[in-house]
């Protein structure tokens, strides 16, 4: 294979045109203000927002949404090009910017990528632009033989006169096309008739990945461009109190240091390299206040009393819980807690930016591009409408990456050297001890069998950390963060509770520690289906009764259908080779119906081994099924490696953990193999690069209660002698 | 002014001899295919090979490294054509957000060399490298792939 064969999907009008993807950016330079509006290259022909067609043939499609590796470029031009009629080997891509967006009234709609929602919230207006696209060039066509329009067909971007034979190519009409009306309505095509979408096609950004070319935010620069690296309050909440700049001013390539916010130092140097060092002996105060008494044993004390505290937000409510468990024949009690996370993205956060007295720029990989403009906007002090931010692709988001201060940062100080560019970049160490964290609960559930082992009640306390309140607190409906009950709330197509409990009562005791909470891939699905399915197991344990039959008698029929799947094809109850177990888990999240088997041992000395994981997933429409093996077996090493190893602690009201020594993470010695199961329903739309992240844990550690008779209730496992009688 | 045998050329830098050979490679040589991701040697998507040799490139002071001849992701293809792990790479679409993948591919090359029938136990030994979207089990299979190509 070489190289040239396998370029041919490489956008060629980005250089010319006013939006861009990272290998338009490779050489470095400023699109500046004059790229923005109409600048297309001349032979671009846009028929819509989301279709461009070239001459050539070569089509463009328009992706709002941001890719970090789940694939939504891919399913989403996958969307458009089944609508379109286009020849997939002739599809590339490109980004609008959320300036652009904004200019023309948010034609792109959500640039917003997280919550799993790329394909399911915007497959319809996505299809819509497509098949569009396809009406007018069938009309150019039509038009250009003088037939009507209805005679003519459209198929492998080549549209056919019925009666004539004739054919012509879309790049041929595509000028004409463009200057048509577009059709007022669309009939989008059946699921039954997809050729592209719903099939395993490649992503269309692997091959830059493979020969070290794709430009990632840290990877880009400028003519003139200097490099900033940050260093803010060890405790978050603190302040700078002072710094002495005299004493590194000198060193090698150091061009300023500044303080931004009242909270962070930065030194601006010629290279990553000597801003660091230089930063390393800069000597700096801080005002820590009382934060500094805070640590993950006061935490701990804070939400353990909230677990028994009189005054909580309902979520589920059905029937009376506590009567019914009072009246049980048997009660079953436990308490769970899920400690900090971190994303730790591959690549640390950084942003260059280029303010003048008139202009903001930003370049940066954000999965949130509007809410990146917004924060250019606010640091520069600019209207909105003299900023933009130009997307590059991003070394990893799980959530990160919605958030916008690191782009603030480097707004801030290039403000301070207006006409330079600034790549602010952040070290590891300042990464994990800034981040906003997964957040921290603990739960205690209590649940009422009868005497035939029928659970009749259900009660659950979270306690702990709401994520809205910090981060979005216009959210939150009446003091409460709906968000908080993922996975377990009483309906509606997100993340509803699946199993019918006569009497059930799930509330939660808000706690909110000054540690930042954050949207962590997969956010609070994770820590509520720990919760739930372990303590399933134990319900079905003290009953006596196996856990899937269990389970299935209280499962709603979705919820069912999918754990089954799950179930058959990892062969749960048959025979495992000697010393293995099987544990198993399911719910709803983002939309989708999900569910895990884990299969383990764990060996006489404690060793724990996670052989397989079977999973089960619908998610409605499968618009990629390759890409959705993908992120079932990628989402169960982020699951899995907060099961083993993850957890931010806090001492003296700082992180703890600094980096990869401190923080450890799963590698590829203790993969499972994953098996994936798609059990499409085609009645709905959901996510995948979420909901079973939130299935490994719980399948995982009911495994291992089989194999040990041990039950795990905090994470992470590398806390826990797992050795027989230890 | 100093040299570096980077690529099969002859680089000049004028970087502080205690430089992490990383930082020479992305800020001077614009050999940016090469990631930081940790600074400490643990995460690997800083590895090069030096002298053939996988080697974490953020834990080598540019002095350190003489003449030796250092290969970046960069060169894997350098006359056009993948190589027969890119290309399976490539093939079992294995990059996700695809920042460790020069590392991953540049351990595996080495792995390869060393031994052209690897095992998974040889690839659990020699695949340290730490990828946060989950791409092992494509990356594991890409090996093997390679392997028999």
């Amino acid at each position: 294979m070489t190289i040239h064969q396998t370029s041919l999907r490489r956008p060629s009008l980005r250089r010319r045109g006013f939006m861009v993807s990272g290998a338009a950016v490779a050489g470095g330079f400023s699109l500046g203000f004059s790229t923005f509006g109409v600048a297309h290259a001349a032979e671009a022909k846009e028929l819509n927002a989301w279709v461009v067609v070239m001459p050539d043939d070569k089509v463009v499609i328009r992706i709002a949404r941001s890719e970090m590796g789940q694939g939504t470029l891919t399913g989403l031009a996958q969307l458009v090009a089944e609508e379109l009629e286009c020849d997939w080997s002739k599809v590339t891509w490109e980004y609008p910017t959320p300036g652009e967006n904004l200019r023309r009234n948010r034609v792109w709609k959500n640039f917003s990528t997280g919550g799993s929602r790329g394909i399911r919230e915007s497959n319809q207006y996505v299809r819509e632009g497509g098949a569009m696209a396809r009406e007018m060039l069938i009309a150019a066509a039509a038009a250009e033989w003088k037939v009507p329009a209805a005679e003519c067909s459209a198929a492998n971007s080549v549209i056919t006169h019925k009666g004539s034979g004739k054919k012509l190519t879309y790049g041929a009409v595509a000028a004409a096309a463009a200057q048509l009306e577009p059709p007022k309505e669309v009939k989008l095509k059946d699921v039954k008739d997809w050729k592209i979408a719903g099939k395993p096609v490649k992503k269309l950004d692997t091959l830059d990945k493979v020969t070290g070319k794709q430009i990632y935010g840290i990877d880009f620069t400028m003519p003139g461009m200097l490099v900033a690296t940050v260093r803010a309050c060890p405790v978050i909440g603190g302040k700078l109190k002072s710094f002495d700049a005299a004493k590194v001013e000198k060193m090698p390539g150091v061009k300023k240091v500044v303080a931004i916010d009242g909270n962070a130092v930065v030194v601006v140097a010629n290279t990553y390299w000597n801003a660091r060092t230089a930063l390393a002996a800069l000597p700096t105060e801080w005002d820590i206040g009382d934060l500094g008494k805070v640590s993950s044993e006061s935490i701990a004390a804070l939400l353990t009393e909230g677990l028994t505290a009189p005054e909580a937000f309902v979520g589920n409510k059905v029937g009376d819980a506590k009567a019914a468990i009072d009246g049980a024949a048997k009660k079953v009690e436990a308490i769970y807690s899920f400690p900090y996370q971190h994303h730790v993205t591959m690549e640390p956060m950084n942003a260059t930016a280029l303010v003048t007295a008139d202009k903001c720029e930003v370049w940066c990989g954000t999965q949130n591009g509007e809410a990146a403009l917004a924060a250019a906007s606010e640091a520069s002090g600019l209207p909105v409408a003299k900023c933009d931010v130009i997307k590059l692709m991003l070394g990893g988001g799980f959530g990160r990456r919605g958030r916008s201060d690191y782009v603030r940062q480097a707004v801030l100080v290039a403000k301070e050297m207006q006409g330079t560019p600034i790549k602010l970049m952040w070290s590891r160490e300042e990464d994990m001890t800034h981040c906003q964290y997964h957040p921290i609960t603990m739960c205690k559930l209590t649940g009422g069998l009868d005497a035939q082992g029928n659970l009749v009640g259900l009660q659950v306390r979270i306690s702990g950390q709401s994520i809205l309140a910090s981060l979005l607190p216009g959210n939150l409906v009446n003091g409460m963060d709906p968000a908080t009950f993922q996975g377990l709330m009483a309906g509606g197509a997100e993340a509803a509770y699946g199993y019918n409990v006569p009497n059930l009562l799930i509330d939660h005791a808000m706690r909110n520690p000054h540690i930042t909470p954050g949207f962590w891939r997969g956010v609070n699905v994770n820590q509520n289906a720990v919760y739930m399915e372990c303590f399933m197991d134990e319900l079905a344990e003290a009953a006596g009764q196996d856990p899937l039959a269990f389970r299935m008698k209280l499962l709603k029929p979705k919820w069912a259908a999918v754990l089954k799947a799950a179930a058959d094809k990892a062969g749960y109850g048959k025979p495992l080779p000697e010393g293995h177990f099987h544990g198993i888990s399911q719910v709803m999240g983002y939309g989708s119906y999900v569910a895990g088997v884990a299969e383990v041992s764990v060996s006489p000395e404690g060793h724990l081994k996670i052989h397989k994981i079977t999973a089960a997933t619908n998610p409605g429409h499968v618009v990629n099924p390759a890409q959705i093996e993908r992120q079932v077996a990628g989402s169960f090493v982020y699951g899995l490696s907060a099961v083993l190893y993850g957890e931010i602690t806090v001492k003296d009201g700082a992180v703890e953990q600094t980096n990869f020594d401190s923080h450890n993470v799963m590698r590829i010695d203790e993969m499972p193999r994953v098996e994936t199961v798609l059990v499409p329903t085609n009645d709905f739309w959901g996510g995948v690069g979420e909901p079973t992240i939130a299935v490994a844990a719980p399948a995982v550690l009911n495994a291992i209660a089989k194999a040990t008779g041990k039950r795990v209730r905090n994470l992470p496992l590398m806390h826990h002698e797992l050795k027989k009688g230890a | 002014m100093a040299v570096l045998n980077v690529n099969g050329k002859a680089l000049n830098h004028s970087a502080d001899p205690r430089t992490p050979l990383l930082w020479v490679l992305r800020e001077q040589l614009n050999l940016t295919g090469t990631k930081y991701g940790c600074g400490i040697a643990q995460c690997g998507s800083c590895t090069v090979h030096i002298d053939g040799v996988a080697t974490r490139s953020c834990q080598v002071p540019v002095n350190s490294v003489g003449n030796r001849k250092i290969t970046t992701i960069e060169a894997l293809a350098a006359n056009g054509t993948l190589t027969k792990i890119q290309q399976a790479w490539v093939e079992l679409d294995v990059p996700q957000c695809g920042y460790c993948q020069s590392g991953m591919i540049m351990a595996a090359t080495a792995l390869l060399a060393a031994k052209p029938k690897p095992t998974d136990a040889d690839i659990d030994a020699a695949i340290t490298n730490i990828c946060r979207c989950g791409t092992y089990q494509q990356v594991r299979e890409a090996i093997h792939a390679a392997a028999k190509a």
